[in-house]
């Protein structure tokens, strides 16, 4: 039983991260790719640590599975916002199919503003009120 | 067991293939650096199966140095990148 669940998630593991590289190959802009790769890689990494977790059942082993699917779960999320980021800032190109950029009509690429849209000049006047102290 | 295991290596090699042709192609430094994060997932998940197919458990030790340089890597290039170092791609 037990070697059965182990195959199992050690084939799916991996059919992941085929999946993974696939997506990166395939995808047409950075976002994408990086949609692809990351959640991908990251199931597959802990599904293959899960497996390795169940082959040795030790408890040193187990801690130490856990502890890397615990720092991988933690690092990608941070890493891949880090990357799409600084991409965004240098200027990646986006799919030609995008439907929505948000940032662009609101964000200065040179000074780094982000902009409401709310900047006018009545918004910018002070209205004192009878609470305030004095 | 050992058949699963060979498939599962056979499966993650292609996918180190294709990772790699990103690297190669990859228009821009910032897709470089996503195939580089996939590169390090996929090899931490080699290094699992490797330590179930030799029965050492030592090499997790290898997965967990594996996964924490690839992170540092990343947050290095992204600072590179949004400070604007000279790079030709």
């Amino acid at each position: 039983m037990i070697e059965l669940i182990k195959g199992g998630l050690i084939m799916v593991g991996a059919i992941f991260m085929f999946l993974a590289a696939l997506g990166l190959v395939r995808m047409p802009d950075l976002l994408t790719r990086m949609h692809a790769t990351t959640k991908a890689a990251t199931l597959g990494a802990t599904l293959i640590m899960l497996a390795v977790a169940l082959h040795f059942a030790e408890v040193a082993v187990v801690a130490r599975a856990f502890g890397v699917i615990f720092f991988i779960m933690m690092t990608a999320p941070v890493a891949a916002h880090v990357i799409g980021r600084a991409g965004y800032f240098v200027g990646a190109r986006l799919w030609s199919g995008t439907v929505k950029d948000e940032l662009r009509p609101n964000y200065d690429p040179l000074t780094h503003q982000l902009k409401s849209g709310l900047e006018t000049h009545e918004n910018a006047k002070r209205h004192p009120r009878d609470t305030d102290p004095d | 067991m050992s058949t699963v295991i060979l498939l599962s290596l056979a499966l993650m090699c292609l996918a180190l293939c294709l990772a790699f042709v990103r690297l190669f192609k990859g228009p821009s430094l910032p897709d470089r650096v996503v195939a580089l994060e996939l590169f390090s997932s996929i090899l931490v998940g080699t290094i699992g199966l490797v330590a179930i197919a030799t029965d050492v458990p030592s090499l997790l030790d290898v997965a967990i140095v594996m996964a924490l340089m690839a992170f540092m890597a990343a947050i290095g290039f992204a600072r590179f990148l949004e400070r604007g170092g000279p790079r030709d791609d």
